[in-house]
């Protein structure tokens, strides 16, 4: 029973990245600009965020630094993408690689710590916090612990990640930018014919995805970590994506995958090493590449059709 | 979208864009030196100076470059016929595996002339076996391909480490790597021929696949531009419709453009491993799969272009090493940003200059420009 | 009630060189249906795009209930009570009805007013003039008639008092067209303003009150629908132009070398493109299929060609059947004898990026005369591509040269070349002299003579009467996907434009 609410509770944080990096694609991609370039984007908010807070020793002054580094990074992918109409794919590959390089060679620049910035502390991090009644509740059989343990105890930028979830669900659905969003993803022309700008809607789409990709650097660094370190998103921006695609592009089922993709890390490190019923050993790599063969089961339609937004990866042209 | 694409003389379309796409990739390059706090021309005039300093540096630069013209050919292929392989990066790995599989059975056995071929075939067919899926789901089912390849790529990383730390690595030892190959699986260095031209050479890894990697970049042009397979390639690159009003098979087309690819991606394995470490260790490929996206968009897809652009890179690698020494700041790292800006540069925003260029153009010389329309009698 | 709703006054607008709407002026009076009809590229639907504000014109001037209007964008347009109904529809398939209705217009951040709003107010509309269709169905469920619905429902939410429809009948059944036209007659009896943009007779004598037709891009005529005839109508349309008539002896008709039965081609929409089509076509003849674009002529090409599944029916060659509903291979075809010159040369006969020689060679690329095992025998392909360019006069005479850099006339000549030079037995042609100058039009046409001379079978299909009329031996007229009518080359304009544009003769009159 402890173990699983702990297997559950590490399931919660490692998902906080992935939910932040997938909802910020979701944006972007249904509003038609595939978006390769999360992982990058979400690096380089990393470390923006860790050397922000190390600086200033304010982590909120850390995840703003870390928002606004990942907003220039979407800027320049719309621009190439948006303006210029270039290939999506080779401009997400392309700040994939500035934001890699970048944030070693700054790192070991300014902070000559071998690329990691300096280990954060006190209010230059952001800490767990305990919800009221945690400690008092805790011993109550099942209820207590799970509040205790599960619901209790993270730091803020959890509570956020997850309350984007429902906020998201309620802008992409209730609200008259959601509605437009939706549509330019899916015919351009038709939102153009409306009288509405294709290029400014989608530049705001981008935008918010460098908001949520700087939200998910800085937990990494700021939150989770205390601190910077090489490479530390480790291909999250990818999982993330194959996360959104497997959610068919849509809030609430992009948490669930999102969890499940965090369990299954989760689970990959705690049951290291141990033996399965039926398999025996189940080498840690396979578990680790789960996340990505099931992403191209689910792309050859084994699991369903998975749809993306008609207009996507398409440059729009107003053309007669 | 009429203008934009008016005509430009050739060589400012092949020559011109490239490099100024190229200068203002190292420009940016040159803001990030700054801000790490080093001189940018200073940091310049080193990174040449160990690319092309010593008959040492020579040798390493084109052994780098090796890898990049293996894998910036197998990008190339892939974009002639419309396809985006980021797959060489796994590609290259898991065909470590066939690399392996020849060198340590047969390192004791056979002389390396005749390994090489072997391992040249099985690193190949290993390299396009893990691009076939990849090519099979984008032909039958639409599944994109770039999503697919850039999966197998973690597939393979995932593949490879526990074959690394499991059925590869030798009881006795620690390390996630073969054990080291006998004579029989090891290529022979290059060293003599540099020294034949007075070069001291020393112990650079520069080995004969680097002759392999030329031979490949001759034969991939022969295969585009010379064979009936090329021309259906190129046909369906252009213009699927086209290609279809032609009678050549979508599927088939795919297919076998990614087993090229792929099986290009793969023949890398053989410079590091059999070339110069002479055992397969973990993430051997560090980054050259992608490296070759840059050098293809670079080369404009085309072999005369990507060796040149493989070297450039190479030089990259190589004075970037000799740079970390005397600035500790700019590490190998600054390599992949100056990739990224290629690839931005040269790929996302290859048309940004055009209109610049034209409107200096037509104001400079407007008869290069095609000004008026081609006047021929009765067209 | 004589008061203009719009007036459109000496529009100019070009593309180019292309001079799309000359010296235009349009007055179309308040509450009335007002057609406007005329051949594809007549200009029409570039005149509603500036009424609409898709596109500015060049000079000329708007005006709205008698005053001047500057409309710049789509806005300005619905702004002035102009709504427009276009020909695709400008949907979100995956969105419900009353998501794209609201979609732009939907009056505040939030989505829960505005939608209860639309609803009670797309009730009243839909009860008003009869355009009854679920709210909250999706698009993409909807059958094509009401998702015009849909459209329509959109410009009237937005208050449009003008309402401009283009081509609105080219994807409707039937049944699906005279519920629509009942619904444009309830739309003027609330006094809306419609302008309709067809190329079908049928609908402009049934419905509308005038009639302006345009042609090649300036207004010819304007008139009262009852003031004047079909004829009248299709000679306007049609026109007189400058016969380019091509020396020919008489044809002398052999054996059957294409045989078509029952073809039924769709598009990928589902809409039936071509309707159980059956025709010969007989060795040493021209066949010449006419017709205003978008009728299905070129899905029947494109399905004889191969490179477009039927849905059923038989095509023969030779006596051989071809698999049109299954997978035919046009490279196969041509082995058989099968030549086509496609509609749309860039994108489909011709890669403009390959050099010129290599585009001699599309599609006949694995005969052995062009390879030497697996590699091009690039000195045969650039022999031969130099023959061609002797033979059919292509300038600039230079094989090396990108095919995009060639004029219009010679691209098509090239593609002429490559398919008439492999001596096929028979040649389908499409729009032989699209975007192509005078001179080398007698040149193409005076070849494909030459190939019904030397007993080869032509199929035809050109949206130009005159070409079809000056070269073929027998006319087939095709409008909405079926064979309309068949007819001599001596058949006149007027009878021809009639079957055109839809108008069935009575056999018993005439």
């Amino acid at each position: 029973m402890d173990a699983l609410v702990q297997i559950l509770d590490a399931t919660l944080r490692v998902s906080v990245p992935l939910l932040l990096a997938c909802l910020a694609g979701l944006y972007s991609e249904r509003s038609g600009i595939f978006d390769i370039g999360l992982e990058g984007k979400m690096l380089a908010g990393a470390f923006a965020g860790a050397a922000t807070a190390a600086v200033t020793g304010s982590a909120w002054l850390g995840l703003g630094g870390a928002i606004l580094t990942a907003v220039c990074l979407a800027l320049v992918h719309g621009f190439a993408s948006i303006t210029h109409r270039g290939n999506q794919i080779v401009s997400g590959v392309a700040i994939n690689f500035i934001a890699a390089g970048s944030t070693i060679i700054l790192g070991q620049a300014w902070f000559a710590q071998g690329g990691r910035t300096p280990s954060l502390e006190g209010p230059a991090r952001f800490e767990a916090i305990t919800l009221p009644g945690a400690e008092a509740l805790r011993d109550v059989p099942l209820v207590g612990l799970i509040y205790a343990e599960l619901i209790s105890g993270h730091s803020i930028l959890v509570y956020i990640a997850f309350l984007m979830v429902p906020l998201t669900w309620w802008v992409l659905y209730r609200t008259r930018f959601g509605l437009r969003l939706r549509a330019v993803g899916e015919n351009p022309a038709a939102v153009d014919t409306a009288g509405i700008s294709v290029t400014w809607l989608r530049y705001r789409a981008v935008i918010i995805t460098g908001v949520l990709t700087g939200m998910a650097g800085a937990y990494l660094s700021v939150a989770q970590n205390a601190g910077f370190v090489k490479d530390m998103t480790a291909g999250k921006g990818y999982i993330a994506l194959a996360a959104l695609i497997f959610a068919k592009w849509r809030p609430v089922p992009a948490m669930f995958a999102c969890l499940l993709f965090g369990f299954l890390d989760a689970a990959s490190i705690r049951f290291q090493g141990a033996e399965w019923p039926l398999v025996g050993k189940v080498p840690v790599q396979l578990i680790n590449a789960l996340p990505f063969i099931l992403t191209v089961v689910l792309l050859a339609g084994f699991i369903g059709k998975a749809i993306p937004p008609r207009a996507g990866g398409v440059p729009y042209v107003k053309e007669r | 979208m009429s203008a934009p694409f008016a005509k430009l003389p050739r060589w400012v379309d092949y020559g011109l864009i490239p490099v100024i796409n190229l200068l203002v990739a190292f420009l940016v390059a040159g803001v990030v030196v700054l801000l790490v706090g080093e001189n940018p021309f200073q940091a310049a005039g080193i990174l040449v100076k160990g690319a092309f300093g010593k008959g040492q540096n020579i040798a390493y630069t084109l052994y780098y470059a090796t890898n990049f013209i293996f894998t910036g050919l197998a990008v190339a292929v892939a974009f002639h016929s419309g396809l985006f392989n980021i797959g060489g990066e796994g590609q290259a790995y898991i065909a470590g595996l066939g690399v392996v599989l020849v060198a340590l059975n047969l390192d004791a056995v056979l002389p390396w002339w005749v390994n090489f071929p072997l391992a040249i075939v099985a690193s190949a067919l290993l390299g396009a076996a893990w691009a076939f899926i990849p090519a099979i789901l984008q032909a039958k089912r639409g599944s994109h391909i770039v999503i697919t390849t850039i999966m197998f790529n973690f597939i393979a990383a995932s593949v490879m480490v526990y074959m690394l730390v499991g059925p590869l690595k030798p009881l006795s030892s620690m390390a996630p790597q073969t054990r080291d190959f006998l004579e029989g699986a090891q290529l022979p260095r290059l060293g003599w021929l540099m020294e034949a031209i007075g070069f001291r050479v020393r112990s650079a890894p520069l080995n004969v696949s680097f002759l392999l990697a030329l031979f490949m970049a001759w034969a991939v042009w022969v295969l585009i531009w010379r064979t009936r397979l090329g021309y259906e390639m190129r046909t369906y690159g252009f213009s699927a419709r086209a290609a279809r009003y032609a009678g050549i098979g979508e599927t088939r087309i795919i297919v076998i453009a990614m087993l090229i690819s792929g099986g290009l991606a793969g023949m890398m394995a053989l410079n590091p491993i059999m070339g110069d470490q002479h055992h397969m260790s973990l993430d051997f490929v560090s980054g050259a799969g992608f490296v070759g996206i840059a050098v293809a968009l670079m080369g404009r897809s085309h072999p005369a272009g990507i060796v040149p652009a493989a070297i450039l890179f190479g030089a990259l690698y190589q004075g970037g090493a000799e740079l970390a020494f005397d600035m500790p700041n700019i590490s190998r790292d600054m390599i992949v940003i100056i990739q990224g800006l290629v690839i931005l540069f040269a790929g996302a925003l290859e048309h940004m200059f055009r209109p610049t260029i034209q409107t200096i153009f037509a104001t400079l010389s407007p008869r290069t420009m095609g000004v008026p329309a081609a006047k021929g009698g009765g067209a | 009630m004589a008061e203009a709703a719009i007036e459109l006054i000496g529009i100019n607008k070009s593309f180019g060189p292309v001079h799309a709407n000359r010296d235009i002026n349009l007055s179309v009076e308040r509450g009335t249906i007002h057609g406007i009809i005329g051949e594809n590229g007549a200009g029409k639907s570039t005149l509603m795009s500036i009424l609409y504000g898709f596109y500015h014109a060049d000079s000329g001037e708007i005006r709205v209930g008698g005053k001047p209007l500057a409309i710049h964008t789509p806005n300005d347009a619905i702004a002035a009570g102009i709504g427009m109904v276009h020909q695709h529809f400008m949907l979100v398939d995956n969105f419900t009805v009353i998501e794209n209705v609201i979609l732009g217009a939907e009056g505040e951040p939030l989505l829960k007013t505005s939608i209860a709003r639309a609803r009670s107010e797309l009730q009243r509309l839909e009860r008003e003039y009869g355009l009854e269709v679920d709210p909250d169905a999706v698009i993409e469920e909807l059958p094509v008639g009401l998702q015009q619905r849909v459209e329509i429902l959109k410009a009237l939410y937005r208050g449009a008092e003008i309402l401009i429809l283009d081509e609105p009948t080219g994807v409707l059944t039937p049944p699906e067209a005279d519920h629509l036209f009942r619904i444009l007659g309830m739309l003027k009896a609330q006094g809306k303003t419609i302008v309709l943009i067809t190329h079908k007779l049928r609908e402009i004598m049934a419905i509308t009150d005038t009639v302006s037709v345009m042609r090649q891009g300036t207004m010819v005529a304007t008139r009262r629908t009852a003031e004047t005839t079909v004829e009248e109508l299709a000679e306007l349309m049609v026109g007189r132009r400058v016969l380019l008539r091509v020396e020919k002896g008489p044809a002398q008709p052999g054996e059957v070398k294409l045989s078509v039965r029952n073809l039924t081609v769709k598009d990928s929409r589902g809409v039936v493109m071509v309707d159980d089509v059956s025709f010969d076509v007989r060795a040493g003849e021209i066949v010449g299929i006419a017709g205003v674009a978008g009728n299905g002529q070129s899905e029947l090409m494109e399905a004889i060609a191969g490179t477009r599944r039927a849905e059923s029916g038989t095509v023969e060659l030779d006596g051989r059947p071809i698999d049109v509903t299954g997978h035919a291979d046009p490279g196969e075809l041509r082995d058989r004898g099968l030549a086509h010159v496609p509609e749309d040369r860039h994108h489909v006969g011709l890669v403009l990026a390959f050099e010129e020689a290599e585009n001699s060679i599309l599609g006949y690329h694995d005969k052995p005369e062009y390879l030497g095992g697996p590699f091009l025998n690039l000195d045969a392909i650039h022999a031969d591509a130099r023959d061609k360019i002797a033979k059919y006069d292509i300038r600039p005479a230079n094989d090396r040269l990108k095919t995009a850099n060639f004029s219009g006339g010679n691209q098509q000549k090239i593609v002429l070349a490559r398919e008439i030079e492999q001596d096929p037995g028979v040649l389908i042609v499409g729009q032989p002299t699209r975007g192509v100058d005078v001179g080398a039009i007698e040149f193409i046409h005076k070849r494909l003579i030459a190939m019904r001379d030397a007993g080869k079978a032509v199929l035809l299909v050109s949206v130009e009467l005159d070409e079809i009329r000056s070269l073929s031996d027998r006319i087939l007229v095709m409008f909405a996907g079926r064979v309309v009518g068949e007819r001599g080359p001596e058949a006149t304009e007027g009878e021809l434009g009639l079957l055109m544009a839809g108008v069935e003769k009575r056999e018993a009159a005439e």
